[in-house]
């Protein structure tokens, strides 16, 4: 993948998704190619019951291992990281997650921005971020920071999305590197 | 913002200074909550920053509380509580004395949420809660028991959905915008400070409740920590962390058995 011609080496693909955006990541995780050579966190504004349904829903669909995330786990290439409901999701500069249960941020924890823009923080330049379908402005302000430390920003093109006002509102206030339909998200990173 | 290297230069102006100690905290979460407290309040420059935090104490202790999270709940986790209830308070039922010690208590809404258990299996008589933090503030919240009215209905719900049986209201009284639980807990709890992180161990306990308190540690400190804790606990006795906390990269690991996929582990020496 190219930005501004130069090659990106991506060690980390974060998506960030609400609601509508459940069906995109699904299709999404059962396309890519096997053989990725980074590491793919995904967070989903869910409710904050235990219910291990979204876990099982990616695990079947989803090509590569997917993990729901406890603390400290170490990150590494080839799998998907669900978010747990009810933390913020952060990453060490040692590549590895740290959770935090502080106030909920744009009416959610996890919250998107903090995860887009803990991965600019941790992986600067080598981050990919996707943010899908929502009914809320949460992922913009961690798109900038993607944005500003170098990495690629990727949004879902609002007539795609089921609820178009989060893709929307990244488009409007962060620099939006490309701007696809699923399909076209697929293509990029098994093109990668 | 603050970078990396200033947070590391405001973890050893807090120790010089005042004694605090935040060099085993989470390197991520930290960084954000300094950087929180840093745009909420408005400094122009970190060095304004660095010399209010020299220079005023009263703005010491706010960033100190602000940097320890204190979002908790009652009976967080139903799921968590009910495992308790079916598997550890009937064991704890055994002995002739309970002593159980909440680490991190914050606000105390799950110490009360531990007394009502024990209430119900009717132990609370013959326990004794410890619930400390490293926070005075919040012990001082934690201690008077009273919580606002509106939080009310989704406790009442985590509490039936934990396998409460009674009036959830019946526990307390409402006044206004708050309610007050009823003295008959607060009696069964000692509240003090303390710091997990250069603090010792101070009793033997059947139970400690340590939760989403080590998320915030690197794993060195959780070892700390970790160790502190094997040294309170008697044998055969549990202890509780929060539901994506591990004991897995520990080294008393060997010496635990979990309680099934909950995140409760028995001392098996």
């Amino acid at each position: 993948m190219e930005k501004n011609g130069v090659r990106i080496n991506c060690e980390l693909l974060v998506i960030g998704g609400s609601s509508g955006s459940l069906d995109v990541v699904l299709k999404f995780l059962s396309n890519i190619k096997k053989e990725i050579t980074f590491a793919i966190a995904v967070v989903l504004h869910r409710k904050t019951s235990a219910d291990s349904t979204l876990l099982e829903l990616l695990t079947a669909r989803s090509v590569v291992p997917v993990r729901e995330i406890e603390d400290k786990d170490i990150i590494l290439p080839g799998m998907v990281y669900l978010a747990p409901p009810d933390y913020h999701l952060l990453f060490e500069k040692k590549h590895s997650f740290a959770l935090d249960d502080s106030e909920k941020i744009n009416y959610s924890r996890p919250s998107i921005d903090v995860t887009f823009e803990s991965a600019a923080e941790a992986y600067t330049y080598s981050a990919i971020a996707i943010l899908l379908s929502g009914s809320n402005a949460d992922g913009t302000d961690g798109l900038k920071a993607i944005h500003e430390r170098g990495g690629i920003t990727v949004v879902q093109r609002p007539d795609t999305a089921t609820f178009p006002y989060m893709p929307k509102q990244a488009i409007l206030h962060a620099q939006v590197d490309y701007l696809m339909s699923v399909e076209e998200m697929i293509e990029l990173i098994n093109d990668h | 913002m603050v970078h990396d290297e200033e947070v590391e230069i405001l973890v050893s102006d807090l120790f010089e200074w005042h004694g605090y100690d935040f060099t085993g905290y989470s390197k991520a979460s930290l960084k954000r909550r300094l950087n929180r407290i840093y745009i909420l309040d408005n400094f122009p420059s970190f060095a304004e920053f660095r010399y209010k935090l020299k220079s005023d104490p009263s703005y010491l202790k706010h960033l100190v509380e602000e940097i320890t999270v204190n979002v908790t709940e009652m009976f967080r986790d139903p799921h968590f509580y009910k495992t308790l209830v079916e598997e550890v308070i009937p064991s704890l039922g055994t002995k002739p004395f309970i002593r159980i010690w909440h680490a991190g208590c914050s606000t105390g809404e799950e110490v009360f949420s531990m007394a009502i258990l024990l209430k119900e299996a009717n132990l609370l008589d013959k326990s004794l809660i410890y619930a400390t933090d490293i926070n005075p503030n919040v012990l001082e919240k934690a201690r008077k028991g009273i919580f606002p009215l509106s939080q009310m209905k989704q406790y009442s719900e985590n509490y039936m959905a934990s396998g409460g049986k009674q009036d959830f209201s019946s526990y307390y009284t409402a006044n206004y915008d708050r309610v007050k639980f009823s003295e008959s807990f607060t009696t069964r709890m000692i509240f003090s400070t303390h710091n997990l992180v250069c603090d010792s161990s101070f009793n033997e306990f059947d139970l400690i409740l340590c939760r989403n308190v080590l998320i915030y540690f690197d794993i060195p400190l959780q070892n700390r920590v970790f160790d502190l804790f094997d040294a309170s606990l008697s044998s055969l006795s549990y202890l509780a962390l929060g539901s994506k906390e591990t004991i897995k990269f520990s080294e008393i690991n060997g010496n635990y058995k979990q309680i099934g996929k909950e995140k409760i582990w028995r001392k098996m020496v």
